[in-house]
């Protein structure tokens, strides 16, 4: 019989119809307050009240926290120069690409830097790259992580193409477009007075990248020996290359800083700092920008005034919706649970 | 004698021959034996291709005669084909399919993902769904095992019977089925108890009547009555093909060189059931799914919600949006490989392969497309099938769990056969409904009688005490109590109550002391113990009590343990009237071939026997049963029972001294929901019968195709100018719960079709229809009617004016009903299995779908399996909408399956509060403008993680540090801001809250810090990015923590105004009873409460709520007629005229139904048509 659907219950089956009250009873489903869907339950009623209060409690939580965050930015003081078009020599400028791919041009190019207000160590220097795809599939992809983990792996070269290997098939390490690509500008600062201030380049990348992920027995491997030359050049040990481990960690977008160093001296206002730097790396050919940073930090990281704007928005509109509501409910109130404002009492016609 | 002998003998004093007593029924002219000459006349050819060698099942087991086994299965799949079918079908999911394209290019390089995270989902998603579809079929393979393993006695040579299985049963089995066991096949009959070899046969699961059939064994087979005879039986059968027709049958049997024609008299099909009938014999025609019953299931479909097909739609506009989404991408990368990557020389583009190729931007797009689409697949929720799937898994759980819908009884809880359909339930707009057995217990219940114009039997139907109790609270002004119409029946109907309007508004519940005997609720102490002597009219009581006793066709057994009798007998209406006969003292205890013994209590104890003469059986055609009878004294009579309209069209001039009382009482009993019959008499002369005996003779022995004309214009005759006595009131009491149930859809304005396999008048009669409900009916007239001329010229054209004729019909009534100006005024179409086959051809049946939507209620009755399912594919199709059956038999099994959902009847859950499930029909809850307006949100959330998140992970250090956010910490931010926002999001749709909704919640937020911090532990070689990712650098920063408070806020907030808005100023029903039920203003005003509540019904035309309020409001002018001629002048009256008049005008324009005609000449304009035109012109 096709009774697939459900008419069995109604079939006279043998034995369950007259079966004795135990086998009955067995088959009586067991009472739980879950089973039977009768769980305590809360049910909150948006009331006007409840609804302004709402609103009211997110206005007063956000804006406090809102202008807390604004002042925080507004704490750090932040040195940003930009220096790719300045750093090139005037006779050059017509071929920039020219310029920075003939290494027999000094790229030394001094910068002076004025600090607008008292700067408190440690002060921070971040190079930003601009127009800079470190989020494209293809980087992001070209590197081998158990290959810069483990001297063994060193033959690991998978995903590192195009930068797998050298010419005649030795591999390289590390291979991948990314530790080929790596940024090689330097800087070194003096200030005014001629006293040089040491940049820290020590324990700029996260601790679990160098005790975790690059190893520190494993050394470079016929890294820029080919015909193509991308980025800088590595010493040994991968492990303190920090510079390196700071690059790999990809950028989410385009326009991105990325941690030099550190200097651990105090700053006072409209000191005037020296910079030799040696502009060796390439983004005339896409046309991006290069600037040096140097920033203080507070609790709330860098500059950026955006998360207290935020704040402030959100908290302010929530501050003007629970007004609104408070004026619409006076103006036009409603009783709650008032029964004429179910549908068969506001439409008679439909009855 | 050995005790099997003794049984023999026992069985053989029973052999009645009822051929000899019916005229009807197994009315067959001399056995036709078919010139031997040509045997296979129109037996040849396909179609006709089946031979059966009867006794020789062993020949059917090789070719060329081989057939099916008895072996039936229900299964969507076997062990084989599960893996390959069930695979299919969840690929059938665009959504799956889309899955299994994305896991296979994930093998690839294309691929932005591993193939690991692409397929591991993937493969948890069908898995689940499959193991789910497996259960299901073995769940159903066990219930096809069941029947299977049904044991059933068979001929294994050499006369000896033994049991064996119904799936080893083969065509040419000999088999005996006993009584109330069911045919294990289709089977020819060869003989029965009887000595005449007729057999009494219920077909409820086949066709839902309820009234037992009469089968009949061809003569030459009448000695195979014992297990040796078959010894040495071989015959041959020659027959039609396996075919889904119920009602036909075209064979011949040759046996001993004779050939002999078989007819659907012969056939016992299986599903059916033998009654009253100790055994038979019977040779398989067609085993399992060769069987008529098999043949006329529908291949069970596939069932997919609406929900799900809607969930396809929105699958493939996401999809677009996907491809749309990737190929703008996929145009933007090609743009920037060209003009872009050829100066970003960190990528090396001089050494690009394919995939970046500057120099071949436009096939580097076409890869980035493929990448893109895989990409954005989360557009396209991969477990959202799932997730749906296993929350429909729990709510078919939290159904069979459902104390409420366990059965005591039976001791069964609710079964959800399917978890497919769960979210239907909430949808559905049309319930179609099989009557017999579903709506009511089928139990007859006698329970009033009008004798003589007087009404006895103070007991009150169900609708009266649901009447009365509301009246009674009514007054007693207590207004939260039992005065909502829908607690009626919270009210246990089993006590009995004792309800005295007629002499002011007292209203007592009294338990009853009395053990109940079944069949009969009937108290009236004028009538019991023998009180009826004493009454004026004793003679016409008298008369009326035999008419009980004496005019059936049942048969008394004796109950040895209690020593009263118990009556097998054709329907349950009839076994009502025996009991009541006995409880009168007029007990019927024996049946011989040519007499019925009563004995009679009252005066004095006596037997008497009445020698049957003719019984002119009860058919649907006729409705009507008389039996001629010679009494002790000699007198003939004859006893009469019928219709009340056929028989008062009967009544001789002095026999209607009654009827206008009777009438009354008619309209009463009809009021109260009871199903009536009028009984009459009439004393012939000995002269005046044997004149009219003669003529009945010769019509019998008449060869000829008007034998059974001549047969009913004789018996017609017979039955004129009879004496009317009273009538009788059965109440068929509602099944528990089920009506109920139903009353509550119609308030909740669902629809409701009547799909019943009964009788026009059974099916009418039915608790569900609010008297003065304006009935269309539409039927064939029976051609039986037309003399022979008209018949044979009409022969040729008469299917065409059928068919123009039930056109015509449609169209007038469609035209009634769009005339109709009273807003309250409703219908009920009642249409007939034989008009409905018409009316569903594909040129009819818009026509009919259209006046059947505007009526109130959709009647039909006598209708087949197929057509039940045909209706319900018409409602579905043709409307649109959700269809819900309800059935409990395998004849419904078509039009369960045909519809959205099927119930099977064990007693179904009632609504909460029906208002609010108008919202959905109406699909409130699942709109495009909804789905629109949700995807906004989730647009909206999406630009705010994304541009929140980069704007302040931009390119400053995110902590004191000084390191700046990478990738990694930035995906991850976005990744808990979404986390957040999305959880408060489901919180905020959330209107209740149990533990289980606060774990699930913020159990989610919660997982996913844990899985950061633990898969953050792990060795950097799994982790990758996310190494240490919490503890070191996103923990400790506080903007990780500031953003995703902003972020989670923001994306909230647009929604939760909207919400308030809405809660506050336009808020929906479950919005303010959610309210009003909070602050308890429903116990604090109660007027208020119920007032709403008894609004909150739909104003319903149908159902048991609507017959109370026709009582209620019966009662109520009685009440004010009294009131008023107390206390008042009569004028007041005007104000609330009788309702008693208003129903019964009612009654009388509903009973002028349409009559068709299929003879073009004369077709006739319904009655009610000519008023209407009237009333226009």
């Amino acid at each position: 019989m096709k009774n697939d659907t459900g008419i069995s219950a109604a079939r006279p089956s043998a034995g369950s119809g007259d079966g004795n009250a135990a086998r009955r009873n067995s088959n009586r489903p067991k009472y739980s307050r879950f089973t039977q869907q009768e769980l305590p339950a809360c049910k909150p009623i948006l009331t006007p009240q409840w609804v302004i209060s709402v609103f009211t409690l997110i206005g007063v939580i956000f804006i406090p926290i809102g202008v807390v965050a604004l002042l925080a930015s507004n704490d750090v003081v932040e040195i940003v120069d930009r220096y790719e078009i300045a750093c090139v020599p005037p006779n050059m400028t017509h071929d920039k690409i020219g310029y920075i791919q003939n290494p027999s041009i000094s790229k030394t190019c001094t910068r002076k830097l004025k600090v607008p207000k008292d700067m408190d160590k440690p002060i921070y220097v971040y190079y930003q790259l601009d127009n800079f795809y470190q989020n494209h599939r293809r980087y992001v992809k070209s590197r081998n992580d158990q290959q810069l983990r483990d001297a063994s792996k060193a033959n690991e070269t998978s995903g590192c193409d195009p930068e797998k290997t050298t010419a005649d098939g030795m591999p390289i390490v590390p291979c991948g477009l990314i530790a080929w690509s790596l940024f090689n500008d330097t800087y070194s600062f003096n200030r005014g007075n001629g006293e040089a201030m040491i940049v820290n380049k020590k324990d700029i990348s996260w601790k679990s990248d160098r005790d975790h992920k690059f190893g520190s027995d494993v050394y470079p491997k016929n890294f820029q020996n080919g015909a193509l030359i991308g980025g800088g050049k590595l010493d040994p040990k991968l492990s303190e290359q920090e510079d390196l481990i700071v690059w790999m960690r990809t950028a989410a977008l385009p326009t991105f800083r990325k941690l030099y160093g550190r200097i651990d001296v105090d700053l006072k206002e409209n000191d005037i700092i020296t910079v030799a730097l040696e502009n060796n790396y390439n983004t005339y050919s896409f046309g991006g920008k290069k600037k040096l940073v140097l920033s203080t930090t507070t609790w709330l990281g860098g500059r950026n005034s955006f998360l207290g704007i935020a704040y402030l928005s959100v908290g302010g509109l929530c501050f003007f919706l629970s007004t609104a509501f408070t004026v619409v409910s006076l103006v036009k109130p409603r009783t709650i649970g008032d029964p004429s404002y179910l549908s068969w009492n506001r439409n008679p016609a439909s009855q | 004698m050995t005790r099997a002998e003794k049984i023999r003998d026992k069985l053989r004093r029973e052999k009645l021959r009822w051929s000899k007593i019916y005229t009807f029924n197994c009315a067959r002219a001399n056995p036709e034996l078919i010139d031997f000459a040509n045997p296979f006349n129109g037996l040849q050819g396909p179609g006709f291709s089946r031979k059966v060698q009867c006794n020789q099942p062993s020949l059917h087991r090789r070719k060329p005669l081989h057939y099916p086994s008895n072996y039936i299965s229900t299964t969507k799949y076997n062990i084989i084909t599960f893996l390959p079918k069930a695979i299919f079908e969840q690929f059938r999911r665009v959504a799956n399919l889309y899955f299994l394209l994305a896991a296979v290019l994930s093998l690839t390089p294309i691929a932005p993902f591993s193939a690991v995270s692409m397929i591991a989902p993937l493969a948890f998603v069908v898995g689940l769904s499959m193991a789910k579809e497996a259960v299901e079929d073995w769940r159903r393979f066990m219930q096809d095992m069941k029947v299977n393993k049904r044991k059933v006695s068979i001929h294994k040579g050499d006369g000896n019977f033994y049991y064996k299985k119904w799936h080893k049963i083969f065509v040419g089995d000999v088999v005996k089925v006993e009584k109330d066991h069911f045919f294990p096949a289709d089977l020819l009959l060869l003989s029965s108890s009887y000595e005449d070899g007729i057999c009494y046969v219920e077909t409820m699961n086949l066709d839902g009547e309820t009234n037992l059939k009469v089968k009949r064994a061809l003569d030459v087979t009448l000695h195979f009555d014992e297990d040796k005879t078959f010894k040495d039986f071989y015959a041959t059968i020659r027959c039609e093909d396996p075919n889904p027709s119920l009602y036909t049958f075209v064979g011949n049997l040759e046996y001993e060189k004779q050939v002999c024609s078989l007819d659907p008299n012969q056939i016992l099909l299986r599903d059916s059931k033998l009654r009253n009938t100790s055994y038979i014999y019977g040779v398989v025609i067609f085993t399992g799914h060769d069987s008529k019953v098999m043949q006329n299931s529908t291949e069970s479909p596939s069932k997919r919600s609406s929900i799900e097909k809607k969930m396809d739609y929105i699958i493939y506009i996401l999809f677009t949006l996907l491809v749309l989404i990737s190929l703008i991408s996929s145009i933007g990368y090609a743009v920037y490989t060209k003009f872009g990557m050829r100066n970003w020389w960190y990528l090396q583009p001089e050494n690009a392969s394919t995939l970046y190729n500057p120099l071949m931007p436009a096939l580097s797009g076409i890869f980035h497309l493929v990448t893109a689409l895989i990409m954005y697949g989360y557009l396209i929720p991969v477990s959202l099938y799932v997730s749906i799937e296993v929350v429909k898994v729990l709510q078919a759980m939290f159904i069979n769990q459902d104390i409420q819908m366990y059965d005591e009884d039976t001791g069964k809880p609710a079964e959800a056969r399917t978890s497919n359909l769960n979210e239907e339930l909430g949808q559905v707009d049309t319930i179609l409904s099989d009557k017999t057995g579903t709506l009511t217990c089928n139990q007859m219940d006698f329970l009033k009688c009008s004798i003589a114009g007087v009404s006895y039997g103070v007991g009150s139907s169900e609708v009266e005490i649901a009447a009365a109790k509301h009246i009674a609270s009514e007054f007693s002004g207590s207004p939260g109590h039992n005065c909502f119409p829908a607690d009626y029946w919270d009210n246990n109907v089993d006590d009995s109550s004792v309800i005295q309007l007629e002499d002011g508004i007292t209203c007592k519940v009294v338990k009853d002391p009395k053990p109940k005997i079944k069949g009969f609720s009937f108290e009236d102490d004028r009538l019991m113990q023998g009180n009826w002597v004493k009454e004026p009219s004793r003679g016409t009581l008298q008369m009326f009590f035999r008419v009980l006793a004496v005019c059936h066709t049942a048969i008394p057994e004796h109950d040895e343990e209690n020593g009263t009798f118990t009556y097998e007998a054709e329907s349950p209406d009839e076994g009502a009237f025996l009991v009541a006969a006995r409880e009168f003292g007029f007990e019927f205890f024996k049946r011989t071939q040519s007499s019925v013994f009563i004995r009679e209590s009252y005066p004095n104890p006596l037997e008497r026997e009445f020698k049957i003469l003719n019984l002119l059986e009860f058919n649907s055609k006729r409705k009507r049963m008389s039996v001629i009878v010679r009494d002790d004294s000699g007198q003939i009579i004859l006893f009469c029972k019928g219709a009340d309209s056929i028989i008062f069209d009967r009544l001789s001039k002095n026999g209607k001294m009654y009827e206008a009382d009777t009438m009354k009482h008619l309209n009463e009993f009809g009021e109260a929901g009871l199903r009536t019959l009028a009984l009459a008499y009439k004393v012939l002369d000995e002269s005046e019968y044997s004149t009219w005996n003669a003529e009945f003779l010769r019509a019998k022995t008449a060869i000829g195709l008007d034998r059974d004309a001549q047969l009913e214009q004789v018996a017609d005759l017979m039955e004129r100018e009879l004496v009317l006595i009273g009538a009788t009131a059965v109440e068929d009491k509602l099944q528990k719960g089920v009506p109920q149930c139903i009353d509550k859809l119609a308030q909740a304005g669902l629809k409701i079709w009547l799909l019943t396999g009964d009788k026009m008048e059974t099916a009418v009669n039915i608790g569900l229809l609010r008297l003065g409900l304006k009935q269309i009916s539409i039927s064939t007239m029976n051609t039986d009617f037309l003399d022979q001329d008209a018949k044979k010229a009409f022969l040729s054209c008469l299917e065409q004016n059928i068919k123009d004729n039930i056109l015509l019909q449609i169209t007038n009534a469609s035209r009634m009903v769009k005339l109709e100006k009273d807003p309250h005024a409703a219908f009920a179409l009642i249409i007939d299995g034989k008009a409905l086959s018409y009316a569903l051809e594909d040129d009819m049946k818009h026509h009919f779908l259209g006046l059947a939507v505007d009526c109130a209620s959709v009647i039909c009755c006598r209708v087949s399996p197929k057509q039940k399912a045909l209706v319900t594919r018409l409602v579905k199709e043709g409307t649109g909408k959700t269809t819900l059956a309800i059935g409990d038999g395998a004849n419904d099994v078509g039009m369960i399956q045909e519809a959205d959902i099927g119930v099977g009847i064990s007693g179904v859950e009632g609504m909460q509060f029906p208002a609010l499930y108008q919202q959905g029909p109406k699909n409130l809850f699942f709109d495009w403008s909804r789905i629109i307006a949700w995807t906004a949100n989730g647009l909206y959330s999406s630009i705010v993680v994304f541009f929140i998140n980069i704007s302040i992970f931009y390119d400053q250090a995110f902590q004191s540090e000084g390191q700046t956010a990478d990738m990694a910490a930035m995906g991850t931010t976005m990744f808990t801001c979404i986390i957040w926002a999305v959880n408060l999001q489901i919180a905020l749709t959330m209107s209740h809250f149990t533990w289980i909704q606060h774990l699930f919640v913020w159990g989610s937020v919660s997982t996913w810090y844990l899985f950061l911090f633990g898969y953050g532990f792990m060795s950097p070689v799994i982790s990758g990015n996310a190494f240490h990712i919490l503890i070191e650098s996103l923990g400790p920063a506080p903007i990780y923590w500031i953003t995703t408070f902003l972020v989670a806020a923001a994306c909230n907030l647009p929604y939760f105004a909207h919400l308030s808005y809405q809660r506050l100023f336009y808020p929906l029903d479950h919005h303010v009873i959610q309210e009003i039920k909070y602050f308890k203003k429903d116990l604090t005003d109660e007027q208020m409460w119920t007032r709403e509540r008894s609004k909150a019904r739909q104003e319903t035309k149908i159902g048991f709520t609507a017959r109370v309020d026709a009582k209620i409001r019966q009662l109520k002018g009685k009440l004010q007629k009294k009131t008023s001629n107390l206390f008042n002048p009569p004028k007041h009256e005007i104000n609330l005229p009788p309702p008693c008049i208003y129903s019964t005008a009612n009654l009388a324009f509903s009973r002028q139904n349409f009559i068709a005609s299929p003879n073009l000449h004369q077709v006739e304009t319904p009655l009610p048509l000519h008023l209407e035109m009237k009333v226009k012109n």
